[in-house]
C-alpha cells in the first residue's frame, strides 16, 4: 500500500511545531506579520502570473465536451446547457459546474456483477466535494470579522444561521464541523479505496492535512482552550489595516500554529493543484458554446500547411480518370 | 484471434485491483497484442515526419535522434504556447478519481495506467519536472520525475492505448479532456518518428489518392458501380452516380470504410438508394473520396492537410452545400476542426434541403450536413416511403459513438430515424448510450488486427450492454452511426456477443425505403431474406 501519506502528515506536524516553538521563543513578529504578509504577496504574485500564463496561450479550437443533444431540426429539442450554442447556455453550464459541481454528480462506479458490468450512480464524492467547499467558503466569509470592523451585516446573518444549532458555549458552528468532517472523509477515501491510494501522492496528501491542521487548530482555539479573541483580533486588524503589531500580553501559541498554517496554504495555492479554482473558469471543454457549424472559430495561429492539391492529385491519375470516364480539367 | 484466450477467461482475468508497486516505478510492458506495428518509414516521409527507420517497440533500443529530449522539451513547450488547453489540464487535475473507471481499456485491462488520471499523469509529470516552479523545487514531492526513454516507451504504450473517446471528459469536474491530452503526446512522439502504422498509413495514403484505403479513382468508380448492380439486383432499379461532376448541388463524402469493405457497402448502397429515390442532384468525388480523417490522431497539421480537400474540392466543383456520410471521428473534425482549419467556406451557400426546404442554419457556416440531420428532416416531412416491416427480423439497438455523442451532440437524429425504419428498437442501459456512451474499443486508429486483445478488452464494456439487450428483448442487430465501429463491432460481437451482427442505419432505411418502379423485394441489401425462415416452427 501507498503511504506517501505519511510523508505529508509528517510534513504538516513538523511544521505545526516550528510555529508552535517559534511563538514560544519570540518569533511572534515572524510567525503573526511577517510569513502572513509574505504568504499574501506569494498568493497574489503567483496567482496572478499563472492566470496570465494561461490567458497567453490561445484557444485554437473549439473543442466542447457535449453532454446533451445538438440544436440542429426546429422539432428536436436541444440540450441547452448541456450542449449550448448560447452565451447564455454556456454562463448557465459554468454556473452548474463551479456552484453545484454537476460534472462530479455525475460519477458512477464500474462493477463486475457475474457476467454483467455495471455502472453504479454514486454521489460520495459529490457530497464530500460539496460539504469541503461550502464548509470551506462559510468559515471564510465568518472569518472577515477579523478583518473589517465594524463586523459585515451578512457576516452576522451568516453566523446566526451557521449556529442554529445552539449548541454549547460558544455556541457549535456547524460549518467548522462539516469541514472537519468532509476533510477527513476525503482522506480517508484516499488511504483507504484501493484505486484513490493508487494515484494519490504527497502532493495530494499535504493539502488535505494542512486544512485537516487549520480546521482541528481553530477548533481547539474555540471551544477548548478559548484563547483570547479581543487581542487576536487586534492582531489580524492589523494585518488588515497594514498597522501590524503584536498585542501586549501575547496570544495562544495555538494561534500562531493556525496562522502559519493558513499561510502556507495561502502560499501554496499558486503552485499546486489548488490552483483549480481558477482553471475551472478557463477549461475550454466547459466554458465554449458547441456552436461551430453556425460561427467559425479562428484560430490566431492557424498554419498554412502543404497540401496535396487537386491539380497535382489529377496529374498523378490522368490517365486512369479519362479511361474510367471520370472528367478531368486538363484533357 | 488463435493466441486469444476464451471470453469467460478473459472475463475472469479482468483484476482491478492496483499493483504493489507505483506506476512511476513500473516499466511499460510492450507485449503483443497491446502495441501496434511502428508506422513505416514510406508514410512517414510522405507526410514529412522524422524517419527512424525499421524498428519494432519490443526492441530493447528505440531509434531515437541523438537530441531527443531537446526534441521533446521544445516540443512541449511549443505546444503549451499554442493550446491553452494543454495548460489548463496540466495545471487543475486535482486527482479526484471520478475519471479511474470511466475508460474502457481501464475497465477491460485493469491496467492503472489506463485510468485516465494516470494517462495524463503520464505527461504531466514532465510538465511538472521541466515548466514549474514548484517541479524544479520540489522534484519528487511535487509529482514531477525526468524525462527518460523509458517515458518515451511509457507514452508510446498508452496514449495508443487511448482512443480519444473523451467519455472521462463527461465526468471531469474541470471537462479535462483526455483526448487532447493523448493528442498533444501522439505529435510529441511524432516529432520522434514514433507512429503506427495503422495510422500513418492511412494518412499517406489519403494525402496521395483522397482516402485512406488509398484506392485509385478508377478503383473508385468500380466498386460504386459493383455496388450499383447489386442494388438493380436487389431493387430491379438501376443507379448511374456521378463523379467529379461540376455544377452538382451537393457533394456527397462519406469514409472510404462504407465502400470498401461489408457490412460499410450496405450503408453506402443505403445512402445512393435514397438519392435515388429522391432523384438528388449530388455527385461523388474522388479526389476528396474520405470522409474520416486520420490526421485527428496524428497531428493537428496531418489533420488540416487532409481535411482541406472537402472545401478545395467543394470549390472546384462549384457545388451550393456538402453532405456527409456516417463516421464518427469525421464529425468531430467537421464541427470542431474545419472551419477554423480550412474555412471560412464562403463559396458555398447555406444548406437547403432541396426537397423539403429545410434551411439547416445549424450548418450555416461549414455548410455541411449530417446525412442523419438530412433522412430525419425528410421523414418529418414524409417524404419517403417506408415499410419498416421490411426490417422486422431484426431486434435493433443503438451505439452512440463517441465524436458524434460527445463532440457534436447528435443523439435524437439517429434514433428518430430508427424508429421510423424499424419496428423494434431497443436502448441500452443508460450509463452507456448517449454522452456515457463507450468505445467500440478500436478508435482514433487502433482498429488494426494486431492489438486484437486490446480491442476486445476495450471493447467489453460495449458488448456487455449489447449483451445485456440481447439477453433481455432478444437484440440480433447493433446499428451505428460510424465506419470504424463497422468495422470493429463485427469481430468484436463475435467474441462476446456472436449473435447479433452489425449496421450502419442507411442500410435499414434503405431495407425499408419504398422506391419507385422497384420490384417486389425478397432479400435486404445483404441478399438475405427479408424474413427469418422460421425452420424451427416448421420442424417444430
Amino acid at each position: 500500500m501507498n503511504v506517501s501519506y505519511l510523508y505529508s502528515l509528517l510534513a504538516v506536524i513538523i511544521l505545526g511545531l516550528i510555529a508552535y516553538v517559534g511563538a514560544a521563543i519570540g518569533l511572534e513578529s515572524l510567525f503573526g506579520i511577517v510569513i502572513p504578509y509574505l504568504a499574501i504577496l506569494a498568493f497574489l504574485v503567483g496567482f496572478v502570473n499563472k492566470v496570465l500564463d494561461w490567458a497567453k496561450s490561445p484557444v485554437p479550437f473549439r473543442i466542447t465536451t457535449t453532454c446533451g443533444q445538438q440544436k440542429t431540426l426546429d422539432w428536436i429539442k436541444p440540450s441547452t446547457i448541456d450542449n449550448p450554442t448560447t452565451t447564455r447556455g454556456v454562463i448557465i453550464r459554468m454556473l452548474l459546474e463551479i456552484l453545484l459541481f454537476r460534472s462530479l454528480f455525475r460519477n458512477t462506479r464500474v462493477e463486475f456483477k457475474g457476467e454483467k458490468v455495471s455502472y453504479k450512480w454514486v454521489i460520495w464524492l459529490w457530497l464530500f466535494a460539496i460539504m469541503f467547499h461550502y464548509s470551506f467558503f462559510v468559515v471564510v466569509i465568518r472569518h472577515l470579522r477579523f478583518f473589517v470592523e465594524p463586523t459585515p451585516f451578512f457576516v452576522n446573518a451568516l453566523e446566526t444561521v451557521d449556529g442554529m444549532l445552539q449548541l454549547g458555549l460558544p455556541g457549535l458552528f456547524i460549518s467548522g464541523a462539516t469541514l472537519l468532517g468532509a476533510t477527513t472523509l476525503l482522506l480517508l477515501r484516499r488511504i483507504l479505496l484501493p484505486k484513490m491510494n493508487y494515484i494519490s501522492r504527497a502532493a495530494d496528501y499535504f493539502p488535505l492535512f494542512l486544512i485537516i491542521g487549520i480546521a482541528l487548530t481553530g477548533i481547539m482555539m474555540r471551544y477548548f482552550t478559548k484563547v483570547d479573541v479581543v487581542k487576536i483580533k487586534e492582531l489580524t486588524m492589523g494585518l488588515a489595516s497594514f498597522h501590524p503589531g503584536i498585542p501586549e500580553g501575547g496570544v495562544s501559541a495555538l494561534f500562531y500554529v493556525h496562522l502559519f498554517f493558513v499561510s502556507l496554504l495561502v502560499a501554496y495555492i499558486p503552485f499546486s493543484k489548488l490552483m483549480h479554482m481558477g482553471g475551472i473558469f478557463l477549461s475550454p471543454t466547459r466554458n465554449l458554446a458547441n456552436n461551430n457549424r453556425m460561427k467559425r472559430h479562428i484560430n490566431p495561429w492557424n498554419p498554412k500547411v502543404k497540401i496535396h492539391t487537386y491539380d497535382e492529385y489529377e496529374e498523378d491519375f490522368r490517365d486512369k480518370m479519362k479511361d474510367a470516364g471520370i472528367p478531368v480539367e486538363k484533357e | 484471434m488463435g493466441d486469444l484466450p476464451k471470453p469467460d477467461e478473459m472475463y475472469e482475468s479482468i483484476d482491478h485491483t492496483p499493483p504493489e508497486e507505483e506506476w512511476e516505478k513500473i516499466e511499460s510492458p510492450i507485449t503483443p497484442g497491446r502495441y501496434a506495428y511502428p508506422a513505416k518509414d514510406k508514410n512517414l516521409s510522405i507526410m514529412e515526419f522524422r524517419t527512424p527507420g525499421e524498428w519494432s517497440p519490443a526492441d530493447e533500443e528505440w531509434p531515437l535522434p541523438e537530441n531527443w529530449q531537446q526534441i521533446i522539451h521544445e516540443g512541449f513547450k511549443e505546444r503549451l504556447e499554442k493550446y491553452r488547453s494543454l495548460k489548463i489540464f496540466m495545471d487543475t487535475c486535482v486527482r479526484c478519481g471520478a475519471c479511474a473507471d470511466k475508460c474502457h481499456y481501464f475497465i477491460g485491462t485493469g491496467d492503472p495506467k489506463n485510468m485516465p488520471v494516470v494517462r495524463a499523469e503520464l505527461l504531466r509529470s514532465i510538465y511538472r519536472n521541466d515548466f514549474t516552479t514548484a517541479g524544479k523545487i520540489l522534484k519528487k514531492l511535487s509529482g514531477g520525475r525526468e524525462l527518460t526513454k523509458e517515458v518515451i516507451k511509457e507514452w508510446f504504450a498508452y496514449f495508443y492505448q487511448c482512443s480519444e473517446c473523451r467519455r472521462c471528459s463527461v465526468f471531469c469536474p474541470y471537462g479535462i479532456d483526455t483526448a487532447e491530452v493523448t493528442m498533444m503526446g501522439r505529435e510529441l512522439l511524432n516529432l520522434l518518428g514514433l507512429n503506427i502504422n495503422w495510422i500513418m498509413e492511412p494518412v499517406a495514403n489519403c494525402f496521395r489518392t483522397g482516402n485512406h484505403l488509398g484506392i485509385q479513382p478508377q478503383a473508385f468508380k468500380e466498386i460504386v458501380e459493383f455496388l450499383c448492380d447489386d442494388i438493380e439486383e436487389i431493387t430491379g432499379i438501376k443507379i448511374n452516380p456521378t463523379f467529379n461532376r461540376k455544377g452538382a448541388e451537393i457533394l456527397f463524402i462519406t469514409p472510404s470504410g462504407d465502400y470498401f469493405a461489408d457490412p460499410g457497402t450496405y450503408t453506402f448502397m443505403g445512402y445512393l438508394m435514397l438519392f435515388e429515390a429522391l432523384g438528388l442532384d449530388y455527385t461523388l468525388s474522388t479526389y476528396a473520396s474520405e470522409g474520416g480523417n486520420f490526421g485527428l490522431f496524428t497531428s493537428s497539421d496531418a489533420m488540416k492537410k487532409l481535411n482541406s480537400k472537402m472545401y478545395a474540392e467543394a470549390k472546384r466543383l462549384g457545388v451550393k452545400w456538402i453532405l456527409g456520410g456516417e463516421c464518427g471521428h469525421m464529425w468531430r473534425v467537421i464541427n470542431q476542426y474545419m472551419d477554423t482549419m480550412n474555412g471560412p467556406a464562403d463559396f458555398l451557400e447555406v444548406p437547403k434541403s432541396p426537397i423539403t426546404g429545410t434551411v439547416f442554419n445549424n450548418a450555416s457556416s461549414t455548410k455541411m450536413v449530417h446525412i442523419t440531420e438530412f433522412t430525419a428532416d425528410l421523414i418529418r416531412h414524409n417524404k419517403l416511403k417506408l415499410d419498416p416491416s421490411r426490417n422486422d427480423k431484426f431486434k435493433v439497438t443503438y451505439h452512440d459513438s463517441c465524436n458524434p455523442a460527445r463532440a457534436m451532440g447528435l443523439l435524437e437524429e439517429p434514433r428518430y430515424v430508427i424508429n421510423n425504419v424499424c419496428n423494434y428498437f431497443y436502448e441500452m442501459p443508460e450509463n452507456t448510450i448517449r454522452e456515457q456512451t463507450f468505445c467500440c474499443g478500436s478508435g482514433s486508429g487502433l482498429n488494426t488486427e494486431e492489438v486484437m486483445d486490446l480491442r476486445l478488452r476495450g471493447g467489453l464494456p460495449r458488448a456487455n450492454a449489447v449483451k445485456h439487450v440481447h439477453e433481455k428483448y432478444g437484440v440480433n442487430m447493433l446499428a451505428c452511426i460510424c465506419a470504424i465501429d463497422r468495422a470493429a463491432f463485427p469481430p468484436l460481437m463475435e467474441y462476446w456477443v456472436p449473435e447479433v451482427g452489425t449496421t450502419g442505419i442507411h442500410e435499414l432505411v434503405a431495407n425499408a425505403l419504398v422506391m419507385d418502379g422497384e420490384k417486389e423485394r425478397t432479400t435486404d441489401l445483404r441478399f438475405e431474406p427479408l424474413k427469418e425462415e422460421e425452420d424451427e416452427a416448421d420442424e417444430g
